[in-house]
């Protein structure tokens, strides 16, 4: 089954090539991701920065099959380790989702289901996707299962988590439910984790504490990362590479010393000088003025054009993602070429 | 000697939690949240005070607390040389008109039944002594102020965006003419730009409107730059005060360093000392004996768990104070 495991540095886990995912709403076609490609390498952490309406969410929520009508997925390649997730089955999908790729959601309140226990909770993932306990003998399954659930409950960082396997989420804090979803995520040692939000409803000293959690977890599993997030802090402290996008589209991508450092698309300029910097506090914040365009029948057009300072005539075509120097793209015709 | 707009002495709130039946036929005793533990606080004409601390820790209670939307259990508050505490319910609606606040939620704190006409001139309805054609043309003007077209004026709340909505939170706030507005966490359901956005308008209308603002939020970052002054505030207690500059660059007591270095930075440092505080905030049910801070403190000594730290400057001159032991054993 695995015969792909000479896997060197240069072939990604995870490869997005052109996807395009659209909603079909009363009013119109609301295009809400728009050719994204991006690329995850092994053991690497991509952070994908954005507000609301960006289609962050949506671009995983694609990769991970989860979009249903009247959502739909009008084109692009989903590849993960070789396979194009999209031309799978159901059940085939269903054996690579949770046990190579996991993913957390944002509101762990709501991910979670109120009215099972975490045990429970952790069981379904664990009894469901690995091979060893599935291997075992039926009477000794739930025991080993429950071993495991154990084990990756200690690993987060759950106090005795012996005893509160048979606990309800409404019965942890805010920081500990974050951490059972991260659990749940990690029990059956996925290759890539895709965190979505995963502090944004969380006190800084909380988010630290999962966000280290989450880090030294990679370190120790050797696991590729995406973490979704708005935080432009988080992504400086966390992430190797940046995405930023907005409204459906990438508008820049690179390392993230060279995006957060010399950002060369005027969104992501405008957004980081919209960030109030503790470690700054004399530097201005200067708003983006306007707001996101609705993208229902969109125009071909720079999506960034009614709030942009730089905008020309030029712009009011369909505008490509171009490469500069150090693998740094940028989708924007204004930028001189370095 | 310029007297302090607002003056807040020793405010306790203790919320009880209602007893089963089961608790009340065995005598059990109500259990207490102490929300704010006997808070003491100055904020004079034309600045900005900050609160910060994680969820839970009573800066919105304190907030609510200062304009009586919960009844404080002790203490005085002392709004422009009158004690608001002593006021009866009509006073304290009259009152009202000079007090004001922003709420966090820009959802649920607007009537979805109102045009954002009809929300913004009820202030003046309650408290206004002018002609409905005078209240009507306030009403316009501070509605164009925050960034309205006339054309939107008899427009729903659900026809607005979230900054938006929190733009007619402000107006509501404003059209009063209010000398101190709490702003409970204003910003913290909306995106980096449009949060940039509210931020500056806050700014721009504090100078024209002559306000004092109380700046509740989470958002460390966006309360410095907004902030003149800054409270930690943890379990229902302050435990440092003092100039915006002062705490962001030398914090002194060992949570609010924790706090500040918990905050993700666009330049990380080259070397960073981050202190992660382990576990959740203590139950504000049954808080730790001594410095409340103890349980999670990184430096905590014997002595913390036995005898609580009172507030003290740090030097006689200077307006930054904390409340910690090792502070004091410094001097």
């Amino acid at each position: 089954m695995n015969n792909m495991t000479t896997e060197t540095k240069q072939v990604p886990i995870l490869s997005i090539r052109g996807l395009s995912t659209q909603f079909s709403t009363p009013s119109g076609l609301l295009k809400a991701v728009q050719d994204v490609s991006l690329d995850v390498m092994p053991g690497e952490c991509v952070g994908i920065v954005g507000e609301s309406g960006s289609g962050k969410s949506v671009s995983f929520a694609s990769v991970m099959g989860l979009i249903k009508p009247p959502g739909q997925i009008a084109a692009g390649e989903v590849i993960f380790d070789g396979t194009d997730l999209r031309k799978l089955s159901a059940e085939a999908l269903r054996r690579i989702r949770g046990k190579q790729i996991a993913m957390t959601m944002q509101d762990a309140l709501t991910a979670l289901n109120p009215a099972m226990t975490i045990e429970q909770q952790l069981l379904e993932v664990i009894l469901a996707h690995d091979e060893d306990i599935a291997a075992q003998p039926y009477w000794q399954k739930k025991r080993r299962a429950r071993t495991r659930a154990v084990e990756v409950l200690a690993l987060v960082g759950i106090p005795a988590a012996q005893t509160r396997l048979n606990d309800y989420p409404h019965q942890f804090s805010g920081g500990m439910r974050q951490r059972i979803m991260i659990a749940i995520a990690l029990a059956c040692k996925p290759r890539l984790l895709i965190a979505d939000e995963p502090t944004t409803a969380l006190d800084v000293t909380i988010q630290a504490q999962v966000l280290e959690l989450i880090a030294s977890l990679r370190r120790k599993l050797g696991m590729s990362m995406v973490l979704i997030t708005h935080d432009l802090g988080v992504v400086a402290e966390q992430c190797d590479r940046v995405v930023v996008m907005y409204a459906g589209q990438v508008v820049e991508s690179g390392l993230t010393a060279q995006v957060i450092g010399a950002p060369r698309h005027p969104y992501t300029r405008g957004l980081l000088q919209a960030t109030p910097r503790v470690e700054d506090l004399s530097a201005p914040v200067r708003p983006i003025p306007g707001t996101v365009p609705n993208l229902i029948n969109f125009p071909a057009q720079c999506h960034f054009y009614s709030r942009c300072t730089q905008r020309t005539d030029a712009c009011l075509a369909a505008i490509a993602l171009t490469r500069h120097a150090d693998a740094h793209d940028v989708r924007c015709i204004q930028i001189e070429e370095s | 000697m310029n007297a302090p707009l607002l003056r807040v002495e020793g405010l306790v709130k203790h919320f009880e939690r209602p007893r089963s039946l089961a608790q009340r036929l065995t005598g059990e005793k109500r259990s207490v949240v102490h929300a704010l533990n006997g808070v003491t606080l100055e904020v004079q004409r034309g600045e900005t005070l900050g609160l910060i601390g994680e969820s839970g820790c009573g800066k919105s209670t304190l907030g609510r607390a200062i304009l009586r939307l919960v009844e404080p259990s002790s203490g005085r508050t002392v709004f422009d040389g009158q004690d608001l505490s002593a006021m009866n319910a009509g006073q304290m609606m009259r009152m009202r008109a000079r007090l004001q606040i922003i709420f966090q939620d820009p959802y649920a704190s607007l009537n979805p039944r109102k045009s954002i006409r009809e929300i913004v001139s009820l202030p003046l309805q309650l408290h206004g002594s002018a002609s409905a054609a005078e209240n009507n043309e306030q009403v316009e003007r501070i509605l164009q102020r925050v960034g309205f077209r006339p054309d939107q004026f008899d427009r729903y709340p659900h026809q607005f965006s979230g900054g938006q909505r929190q733009r007619i939170g402000i107006a509501r706030a404003l059209v009063s003419r209010p000398a101190l507005v709490v702003c409970d966490e204003p910003v913290s359901a909306l995106d980096v730009s449009i949060k940039a956005q509210i931020l500056e308008l806050l700014g721009e209308l504090k100078a024209e409107f002559n306000l004092t603002y109380i700046f509740v939020s989470h958002d460390i970052a966006a309360v410095g730059h907004l902030a003149d002054h800054i409270a930690v505030m943890y379990l229902g207690e302050i435990v440092e005060i003092g100039r915006t500059l002062d705490i962001i660059n030398s914090p002194q007591h060992p949570y609010t360093q924790a706090l500040l270095s918990a905050v993700p930075r666009l330049v990380p440092a080259t070397v960073r000392t981050r202190t992660v505080l382990i576990g959740d905030l203590p139950s504000p049910l049954n808080p730790p004996s001594g410095c409340k801070f103890h349980t999670r403190c990184p430096v905590a000594m014997p002595t913390c768990s036995g005898e609580s730290p009172r507030l003290r400057p740090l030097h006689l001159e200077t307006s930054h104070s904390v409340a910690c032991l090792r502070s004091d054993t410094r001097e």
